[in-house]
C-alpha cells in the first residue's frame, strides 16, 4: 500500500467509507498531488511549441495562402474599378489569409490530433483545457500576420488605396483570428472523423473566400444574409472601412466588437469540445 | 499504491455500414481487479486486443469505466479523473502531439505543462536528455527521427517533471538494445532514488520476464493470472516447449506427426507444442528420424516461457500469436 507523504490532502479528498476495507492496514493514505500548470504559463508554453511546429511544417502553406490572396486580387482588378468594390476586394483577400490558416489549418490540425489519439498527451498533463485551445489558436493567428500584411500592402498598391490606416490590422488580425481560430478549433474537435474536420475547414475557407472577397452589392440577397453570419465578414468590413478618407470609426469598432464576441464564444465552445474529446 | 476493483468497460456494438460489416458489443475490460505496490514494476501482458490499452486509459483518467473503481495513492480516479495527471506520467502509443517539435522543445514544453517553471523545466530537460543519450538529437524534430529514437524522445518527455507513477504503454517498441537499456536504466534509477512505481503495458514476453516484478496476464478483458514471472512459470514447470519448423508443410502422412498436430499451435510453418519431458523426447525422436526429418527445417526444445503460461491459463490459442518474443 501507499506510504503517507509529508503533505496529506484534507479529508475531502478521501474515498467513500465502504471501500475502506480495501486498505490493508486500515489507514487510508492520500498522497499530495503534483503541481498543476497555471493558465498563463501553460498557454505561453503551448503557444511557443505551436509556433515552432508551424515554422517547421506550415511555411509552404503560408506561401500558398498569400499567393492565393494576391492572385485573387490580380484577377479581380479586371472586374472592379476602384471605389467601394476595390476596398472590399483588398480587405476580403487580406482576411482570407487569416481564414486559410486559422480556420482551415487549425480545423485540420485538431481533427487529426483527435483522431490519432494525440490529444492523450495533453489530456494526461495537468493543464487547463483553455491553455491548449487558446495557445494553439493564438499561434495559428500569429502565423497569419506576415501573409496578411503582404496581401494588404500589395492590394493597396495594386488598387491605389491609401496605406494610412493599415495599422488597423493590429486589431483586425487578432480579433478576426480569434473568431476564425475558435471556429476552426471547434470544428476540428467536434468532427467525428478527421476527413470531416478537413472538409468543414475547407468549406469555411471557401465561404470566407466567396462571401468576403466578392463585393457584397453584387451578391443575391440570400447570400448576403449568409455573409452576415460569417464572422470573417465583420473583420473584412472593419478593415475595408478604414480605406476611406474619413472612416466611420464607430462602425469599425462595432464590427471589431462582433469579431471579439464571436471569438470569445467560439473559443469557449472549442474549449468545451476539447474537454469532451479528451475524456471519452 | 494503485488499487483497481471490478473495472468494466463495454464498447457498444457498431452497426454495419454499406460495404463494412458491423462489430458486436465488446467488453474491453471485464471486472478487472489489480493491486499495484509502491516501487514495483508491474506489467500488463497480453496480445493485441486483450484490453491492455483500454485498462490503462481508464487508470489514467482518459476513459470513464462503466463500472468499478480506480484508486491511485488514495485518490479516486473515476470520480476525479483530472487528478490522474498530477499523480502519474503517461507514455501513450501515439506521438502525433509532439511529432513536429524538436526533441528539446517537446521535453521542455511537456515539463512546463506538468507545472514546472521555465528554469526547472529546462534543467530537467537537459538532465533527462543527457541521461537517455539524446543530447546529440536535441535540436532535431521528432518526425525526422527513426521509430526507436522517436519513442525514446517521447519517453524522455514522460520523465520531465517527476511523478510517483509512470504508466508506459509499450515504451520500447522499435528500439534497439542500446535505447532499451537507456529506458530500463532510467526507470531503475528513479525506483532506487524516489521509489517510483511503474505500470508497463507489453506484449513482449521476454521483456515481461526480464524487467517485471509482477505481471497480470490479460485475455479478452479479464485478468487470468497475476504473480511474479517466476511464480507464473512454476505453474507450467513440469512442461517443456517444443517448436518445429517445417520446410514446406508438415508431413501429415507420418502418423506420429499427425498425432502431434492436435496439440500444436500452428503459425505458418511453425508448430509450437507444450509437452511433458517424456512426450517431448518421444516427439523429438519421431521427427528427427525417418520420413519426418526430411520435411523438418529446424526444431528447438526450451523451458517454458510466459507464453506457455498464457496458454496453460486458458488464454486463447488463436491469441497467443499476438505475443512477441524479441
Amino acid at each position: 500500500m501507499s506510504v503517507v507523504p509529508a503533505e496529506v490532502l484534507p479529508g475531502a479528498a478521501r474515498a467513500d467509507g465502504n471501500r475502506a476495507a480495501d486498505a490493508e492496514n486500515g489507514t487510508r493514505a492520500v498522497a499530495g498531488l503534483g503541481p498543476r500548470a497555471r493558465l498563463w504559463p501553460a498557454l505561453a508554453a503551448v503557444y511557443r511549441a505551436q509556433l515552432s511546429r508551424a515554422r517547421v511544417a506550415r511555411i509552404p502553406l503560408l506561401f500558398v495562402a498569400t499567393f492565393q490572396s494576391v492572385g485573387i486580387m490580380v484577377l479581380m482588378r479586371g472586374v472592379v474599378d476602384g471605389g467601394d468594390e476595390a476596398r472590399a476586394v483588398v480587405a476580403g483577400s487580406s482576411v482570407l489569409v487569416v481564414a486559410f490558416v486559422a480556420l482551415n489549418l487549425l480545423a485540420q490540425y485538431f481533427g487529426q490530433l483527435r483522431a490519432s489519439g494525440g490529444l492523450d498527451h495533453y489530456a494526461t498533463l495537468p493543464v487547463p483545457p483553455a491553455a491548449i485551445v487558446l495557445g494553439a489558436a493564438a499561434a495559428y493567428a500569429s502565423f497569419t500576420v506576415p501573409g496578411t500584411l503582404v496581401t494588404a500592402v500589395v492590394g493597396s498598391v495594386l488598387f491605389g488605396l491609401p496605406l494610412t490606416h493599415l495599422w488597423i490590422l493590429a486589431a483586425v488580425i487578432p480579433l478576426a483570428g480569434a473568431a476564425l481560430a475558435g471556429l476552426g478549433a471547434a470544428l476540428g474537435l467536434l468532427a467525428p472523423r478527421p476527413e470531416l474536420a478537413t472538409l468543414l475547414g475547407q468549406l469555411g475557407m471557401s465561404a470566407a473566400l466567396l462571401l468576403g472577397v466578392l463585393p457584397p452589392d453584387r451578391l443575391p440577397t440570400v447570400v448576403q444574409y449568409a455573409r452576415d453570419l460569417l464572422p470573417s465578414t465583420y473583420g473584412v468590413e472593419a478593415f475595408g472601412l478604414t480605406f476611406e478618407a474619413n472612416p466611420d470609426w464607430g462602425v469599425v469598432l462595432l464590427d471589431l466588437a462582433v469579431c471579439a464576441g464571436v471569438g470569445v464564444a467560439s473559443l469557449a465552445v472549442a474549449t468545451w469540445a476539447y474537454r469532451r474529446a479528451a475524456v471519452r | 499504491m494503485c488499487a483497481v476493483r471490478d473495472l468494466t468497460k463495454t464498447y457498444p456494438a457498431v452497426r454495419g455500414r454499406r460495404g463494412a460489416p458491423g462489430t458486436p458489443e465488446v467488453r474491453a475490460t471485464d471486472g478487472v481487479g489489480l493491486d499495484i505496490r509502491k516501487g514495483e514494476i508491474f506489467g500488463l501482458l497480453g496480445p493485441n486486443g486483450a484490453g491492455k490499452t483500454t485498462l490503462v486509459r481508464q487508470l489514467t483518467g482518459l476513459m470513464r469505466p462503466d463500472r468499478g473503481s480506480v484508486e491511485i495513492l488514495g485518490h479516486d480516479i473515476v470520480r476525479h479523473p483530472e487528478r490522474a495527471a498530477r499523480i502519474l506520467a503517461y507514455l501513450g502509443q501515439e506521438s502525433t502531439a509532439l511529432d513536429e517539435l524538436t526533441v528539446s522543445l517537446a521535453s521542455e514544453t511537456t515539463g512546463r505543462l506538468r507545472g514546472l517553471d521555465v528554469r526547472s523545466a529546462r534543467a530537467e530537460r537537459d538532465s533527462v536528455l543527457e541521461e537517455l543519450g539524446l543530447t546529440a538529437l536535441a535540436s532535431r524534430p521528432l518526425k525526422k527521427l527513426s521509430g526507436g529514437q522517436r519513442r525514446l524522445a517521447c519517453f524522455a518527455t514522460t520523465l520531465v517533471g517527476a511523478r510517483p507513477l509512470l504508466v508506459l504503454d509499450e515504451p520500447t517498441t522499435g528500439m534497439d538494445p542500446v535505447a532499451r537499456r537507456a529506458v530500463w536504466g532510467a526507470v531503475d534509477r528513479r525506483r532506487a532514488e524516489h521509489g517510483t512505481t511503474v505500470l508497463l503495458v507489453t506484449h513482449n514476453v521476454i521483456e515481461a520476464e526480464t524487467v517485471l516484478d509482477r505481471v497480470a496476464v490479460l485475455d479478452r478483458g479479464r485478468v487470468i493470472a497475476c504473480d511474479t514471472p517466476s511464480g507464473l512459470k512454476e505453474q507450467v514447470a513440469g512442461e517443456v516447449r517444443l517448436e518445429l519448423v517445417w520446410r514446406e508443410r508438415a508431413p501429415l502422412d507420418v502418423p506420429e506427426v499427425a498425432a502431434l498436430r492436435d496439440r500444436a499451435v500452428e503459425s505458418g510453418r511453425l508448430w509450437s507444442l507444450r509437452l511433458s519431458p517424456e512426450e517431448a523426447r518421444a516427439a523429438v525422436g519421431a521427427v528427427t528420424g525417418g520420413a519426418a526429418f526430411a520435411a523438418l527445417d529446424d526444431f528447438t526444445l526450451a523451458t517454458p516461457s510466459l507464453e506457455d503460461v498464457y496458454l496453460a491459463l486458458g488464454g486463447s490459442a488463436g491469441n497467443v500469436r499476438g505475443l512477441v518474443k524479441a
